[in-house]
């Protein structure tokens, strides 16, 4: 790598390193490696049964690697890893520091409480006590994705699977994550909702400088949402790069094969 | 500005290998050398299929090429965009390094003056400036305003290419490659593109280009440059 003279490259946020998983002789993911930085959005794309999933909940301190390092900047403890924090403690940085976007809203949200409420509760955990504050903070948001404000007090199960998904998004950023991870965030939608949803989300890691990894099987959306992508097949990373040179020019087999299966409209 | 040159091609070469076509190997050119000085222009000039877009393509580090190097100057170093990681090249297209290509590629749904601003919007410039400068772009490009608050996905293919030119001329890159960017723009609206590549040429821009017409190369070329002189040996 050539480095750029006079300028420090910033420290990374995420570091994986030689990560690991096995479900007993089943391959999981393998010697998984990779930076990420502020700012940036990695995509992880392969067929299903890739290992994209159990590589994304290892990252995310859901399920715990065989072998290998996930080293996160933490703001109490700098660049930590995560399997290494006592587990109060690494709950704790996933409530302030992380947020995870389901595939399913339904795996994200709280069904029982209002909209408003989902949204508002990341604050509540994190100590917040004004009620006023943080319902002003969930109208911003929800006004952020685009939901009908006056609407805070409905059950999610009162909105569609769109508007679900925003009620997802804005629960998962406003306590200000450094980090979000996402599971195919608009796999289950219609393509105009879809659409939308991947405005925002670049909008948002725009403004925020917000570093995502997310999950997707869907190539279109791997090209507008990624700086980078991650091909993974049979739980092994086959290829890495900047996103347009991965779709444009791939070098591996399956890659070529992948990109050279997608419809065109 | 600098008396270097702002593009250095060396020694660059390119073989594509299909691994679901028998591992079909298709060389593309080899040992190509260039150099892009600032306010030049350099058409690359040949016939389909000799490679200019092979060799534009991975100058912007969009392939991946054989061998060799691309150092472009940026922030006062050259950087290697063959070797640099994603995260410099990324930076290095932030800042420095643009790409026009004859197609609109955008997130649906977004409406035009909001494409055209989100480049400056994305480099930190205040959301007034950006809305400023996309305004008085889009106007210059003669596009009707009643179209600035549609996506552009309805558009007729040179409005669309318009909005393309525009998304990239709005960050006054330093060094600018243009995949016929006026390919299916009448005549009144290249003259207009003609007259941004000058203006970009005498502001220290360097430029590497492929055109078609033979009116707009006239307009804007400094040189031709002849990628089949590399051709690389089957």
């Amino acid at each position: 790598m050539n480095a750029i003279p006079g300028r420090i490259a910033p420290a990374p946020l995420l570091s994986v390193e030689g990560l690991t998983k096995w479900y007993g002789h089943v391959l999981g993911c393998r010697d998984v490696a990779f930076d990420l930085r502020p700012g940036e959005v990695l995509g992880i794309v392969g067929e299903s049964g890739s290992g994209k999933t159990t590589l994304l909940n290892c990252i995310s301190g859901k399920l715990t690697p065989t072998s290998g390092e996930v080293r996160f900047d933490t703001r109490r403890f700098g660049l930590t890893d995560i399997y290494g924090l006592s587990e109060p403690d690494r709950r704790r940085m996933q409530r302030e520091e992380w947020g995870f976007v389901h595939q399913n809203p339904r795996d994200g949200l709280r069904m029982r409480v209002s909209g408003g409420a989902n949204v508002a509760e990341p604050l509540m955990n994190l100590g917040s006590r004004h009620y006023g504050n943080m319902r002003q903070a969930t109208i911003d948001w929800l006004d952020r994705v685009e939901l009908d404000t006056r609407r805070i007090d409905d059950k999610p199960r009162n909105f569609s699977g769109g508007m679900q998904q925003r009620i997802q998004v804005a629960r998962n950023l406003i306590h200000g994550p450094r980090l979000v991870f996402m599971d195919e965030p608009t796999g289950g939608l219609d393509v105009s909702v879809q659409a939308r949803l991947l405005d925002l989300l670049r909008e948002l890691v725009r403004d925020l400088g917000l570093a995502v990894i997310i999950v997707t099987h869907d190539m279109a959306v791997a090209r507008l949402m990624a700086d980078r992508l991650m091909v993974m097949k049979g739980g092994e990373v086959v290829e890495t790069g900047l996103t347009d040179q991965v779709l444009d020019d791939p070098q591996h087999p399956y890659t070529q094969l992948l990109v050279s299966s997608v419809l065109q409209i | 500005m600098t008396d270097k040159p702002l593009i250095i091609v060396e020694d660059l070469a390119k073989t594509f290998v299909l691994h679901n076509a028998e591992a079909a190997t298709i060389p593309v050119f080899q040992d190509l050398t260039l150099q892009v000085a600032a306010g030049e222009c350099v058409v690359l000039a040949g016939e389909s299929g000799v490679g200019k877009s092979t060799l534009m393509r991975s100058i912007f580090g969009n392939y991946l090429p054989t061998q060799g190097a691309v150092k472009v100057w940026h922030d006062g170093a050259y950087v290697d965009i063959t070797q640099a990681s994603p995260h410099e090249v990324l930076e290095v297209r932030r800042r420095t390094l643009g790409y026009v290509s004859q197609f609109l590629r955008v997130i649906p749904r977004v409406p035009t003056l909001q494409l055209v601003m989100e480049p400056l919007l994305e480099n930190g410039v205040s959301f007034e400036e950006a809305k400023d400068r996309a305004s008085e772009l889009l106007s210059a490009l003669r596009l009707p305003q009643a179209h600035w608050d549609l996506p552009p996905a309805t558009f007729s293919g040179g409005e669309q290419q318009r909005v393309n030119i525009a998304r990239s001329f709005i960050r006054k890159y330093p060094v600018l490659l243009l995949d016929e960017p006026t390919a299916s723009l009448d005549a009144e609206n290249r003259a207009i593109v003609v007259r941004l590549i000058n203006e970009a040429l005498a502001e220290g821009a360097a430029m590497i280009g492929i055109f078609h017409d033979l009116d707009v190369r006239d307009a804007v070329a400094s040189r031709l440059f002849e990628v089949s002189q590399f051709k690389a040996a089957a």
